[in-house]
């Protein structure tokens, strides 16, 4: 069955090879016809902001076509078995940040190394971005697309009747540190209206701080440390602070009743807002929301998601496929996917484009985001990302929902990571 | 079948060649003739001997291809530590998958899981599954429009029904917890509690299976002879005896089959809890994680590859000691009502 399916793959790529030389042959450098599939996830923005239209009109031998997947998590499954049998790939693959440590791990020669063309520029991106998508031996298997720069979202309605400053300077300047924002919570509780929360949840007030540093869950040597590290006990304690004074409402992020809370004005704070946040916030509060919600400055600003782009080594139009990365992926086509939909640039040279610094967010009362996020994008740490760092955040995460929902001690809580987390990651 | 065949082809191939030795004024056939006749026949046998074999195959070639090939590469993975990022990199373990999953906490708290979602689905549906089909095997006005209705949820996806229902058992904004507001009962969070969660997993299954499972039941019943309800209402049989002492022994076969067919429905049950709050921990102290979604969450969440494998073979193996435990049963069953099962 293997052989079959080896012989398969060999076929085609010889197939492949002969119709590309034989291109090159008959018309000179770059004008016989070449479709190029990208594979991309969720509303991942290139078709949506018209930039494959844009690309395909100023190459016309060029024609792209989109192979997009819900959510992520069916795409890399299917995107990690393709690699394994080094076939069925597309000529671009996107790769979210939470799956970047496996691609530059031992996969990374599956990928082609972007230095070992000409054409490509990568001194315009973020140096801990280039970082990311960087194998151990300097080869730049990903290119990066957007980043997730962070704030803090706030309801000034709410802020408002409990007496706090509303103005978006004033409220960041309140929140000089995490334990800051906490004791603005406890005001907040005490004079604040009384069935809406500060906060969502004890796993954002997680996320929130423990993104802010360099190591997490992983040392710098690539070991799993997540029990010694300074950044998960401060973040830790944080949030079981902030669930044990009743601060949270007790939510799940990215569930239904989470996108419900929204609907109905539940809380009054969401610790780490990054610049996508925002869209999603305008359209689960939607109505309700308009006008309320505002964005301040988060006192630790980290980075919270994002992308690459990478292109396949067995793909049949390589050199034609990294020219597109490459340009999908410029200043100029970064700022353009901000303005039309809200991901914000991983090229600092993108950061200082007027389409990006001038940027204004309607529905958070004209907050002018590109400052705010170009702001903290200059902030964030090179964090230490390892290939476990998803399943790892989710099970601490779980020990904070059972200590909110089902009122486990933060001891209790903590050794059922512990426990699930041994299980997790054994071999 | 093949003796009936063996009967039928020898008179043929004999009956046709016979009349052609003897009559002597025709031309001899010529060897070619002869030869081409035999192949005939030979044909012939070979076609009705081997070509049922040819007609049945596509269901044991595509068994082959996604049934047993599977099977067995399953049990081969889940001889090996392997990686779904690298699938084809195995390093040879031995049983020391199965040895594990004898030690692991989460294993067994995923089959009591199982079992616990199992019964509390499983027991209601059939029984419900029971009364309405009595109820509908009566002439009742509309009644076809009745046995529509009761397959329509069959009918409707898992994914859907899973989501409606989780809306409905929400904590904040559910629908339940606001109708138990009305009567003054505080809000459940259904999905925290390990009895609630697993409760509302269960409603999920029987609303879902019951209109199933009264039809196979009906259509029983309908092969119930008559004459057997009429002499027992001669003799004075109430309709609850008439449904105790007629309807459930003639319906003795059906109902083994629907509680296997349930039951192996209950040991994979996976989507349910799976969307119902759409992550494969099954509760985030992992109370309503059942042994398909433990499987799904090493394998793919967790991205081991040769321990998945060995808890879907453990799967397997279970199935197989129910499946050998309901056939003593009915055996058992069979022998104290004087019948051969």
């Amino acid at each position: 069955m293997f052989a079959v399916g080896i012989a398969a793959t060999l076929a085609t790529g010889l197939l492949a090879g002969c119709g590309s030389d034989d291109d090159d042959g008959g018309d000179g450098d770059g004008d016989s016809q070449v479709t190029l599939r990208v594979g991309v996830f969720g509303q991942f923005g290139f078709e949506e902001a018209g930039l494959y239209e844009e690309y395909e009109a100023l190459n016309e031998h060029v024609t792209i076509e989109q192979d997009s997947i819900a959510e992520n998590g069916d795409y890399i499954t299917q995107l990690r078995t393709r690699l394994a049998q080094n076939s069925g790939l597309l000529d671009i693959q996107a790769i979210e940040v939470g799956n970047i440590a496996e691609m530059t791990g031992d996969l990374n020669g599956r990928w082609v190394d972007f230095n070992e063309y000409e054409g490509v520029d990568t001194g315009h991106f973020l140096p801990w971005k280039l970082d990311q998508a960087t194998s151990e031996d300097g080869r730049v298997i990903g290119l990066g697309t957007d980043i997730g720069p962070t704030g803090i979202c706030y309801r000034t309605d709410y802020f408002e009747e409990a007496g706090l400053p509303t103005d978006r300077a004033e409220v960041s300047a309140l929140f000089t540190d995490w334990e800051a924002y906490l004791a603005v919570g406890e005001e907040f509780a005490a004079n604040g209206p009384a069935d809406v929360a500060y906060l969502d949840s004890a796993g954002g007030m997680f996320n929130a701080v423990v993104s802010a540093y360099e190591e997490r869950y992983y040392s710098a040597d690539g070991e799993i440390n997540y029990q010694e590290t300074e950044a998960v006990q401060t973040a830790w304690d944080l949030s079981v602070q902030a669930a044990e004074a009743g601060l949270t409402d007790k939510q799940q992020q990215f569930q239904d009743e989470w996108n419900s809370a929204f609907a109905n004005g539940a809380f009054a704070t969401v610790a780490s807002c990054p610049a996508w946040m925002l869209g999603y916030i305008q359209e689960h509060a939607g109505e309700n929301g308009l006008g309320n919600w505002d964005v301040a400055q988060s006192p630790n600003p980290s980075n919270w998601g994002g992308s690459f782009i990478g292109v396949p080594e067995a793909g049949s139009n390589k050199e034609e496929a990294v020219k597109l990365a490459a340009w999908l992926t410029a200043p100029e086509q970064q700022a353009k996917l901000f303005s039309e939909r809200g991901s914000f640039p991983s090229s600092s040279e993108a950061h200082e484009l007027p389409a990006v610094l001038e940027a204004t967010h309607e529905y958070f009362q004209d907050a002018p985001i590109g400052e705010i996020f170009t702001q903290a994008a200059a902030e964030i740490p090179t964090t230490i990302i390892g290939p476990s760092d998803q399943v790892i955040q989710e099970n601490i995460t779980n020990g904070l929902v059972a200590l909110e929902q089902q009122g486990l001690s933060p001891d209790d809580a903590w050794s059922s990571v512990v426990s699930q987390l041994d299980n997790a990651l054994a071999e | 079948m093949t003796t009936d065949h063996a009967k039928a082809a020898p008179p043929d191939s004999s009956g046709g060649a016979a009349p052609r030795h003897t009559s002597e004024k025709t031309d001899e056939p010529t060897d070619r003739e002869v030869k081409k006749l035999e192949r005939r026949s030979r044909w012939y046998r070979w076609d009705l001997k081997y070509s049922p074999y040819a007609f049945i195959s596509p269901f044991f070639l595509f068994f082959a291809a996604f049934g047993l090939f599977p099977l067995i590469y399953t049990g081969w993975a889940a001889m090996h530590q392997s990686s779904l990022v690298d699938p084809n990199d195995m390093t040879w373990l031995g049983l020391d998958n199965f040895t594990r999953l004898w030690n692991d906490e989460f294993f067994w708290n995923a089959l009591r899981n199982t079992f616990t979602i199992g019964i509390i689905s499983t027991v209601p549906q059939l029984l419900m599954a029971l009364g309405l089909a009595h109820v509908l095997n009566y002439k009742l006005r509309g009644s076809m429009a009745f046995r529509v209705a009761l397959l329509t949820p069959y009918a409707t996806s898992i994914a859907a029904a899973t989501l409606v229902f989780a809306m409905l058992y929400g904590r904040d904004y559910g629908m339940i917890n606001w109708a138990l507001g009305l009567v003054g009962i505080d809000p459940v969070n259904w999905e925290a509690g390990t009895w609630t969660s697993q409760f509302a997993i269960s409603t999920i299954v029987i609303w879902r299976w019951t209109g199933y499972n009264t039809l196979i039941y009906l259509a029983a019943m309908q092969a119930v002879p008559n004459d057997l309800y009429e002499s027992a209402s001669l003799d004075g049989a109430s309709r609850w005896q008439q449904f105790r002492y007629v309807t459930i022994p003639s319906l003795r076969p059906t109902i083994i089959f629907t509680v296997v067919v349930s039951t192996i429905g209950a040991t994979q049950l996976f989507g349910e809890p799976l969307l119902l709050a759409g992550s494969p921990n099954g509760g985030s102290q992992s109370q309503y994680q059942t042994l398909g979604l433990y499987l799904y969450e090493t394998g793919w969440v967790n991205l081991h590859l040769g321990r998945a494998a060995a808890i879907a073979w453990a799967m397997f193996l279970l199935l197989i000691i129910i499946g050998l435990l309901y056939w003593l049963l009915t055996r058992l069953v069979g022998k104290s009502n004087g019948q051969e099962a």
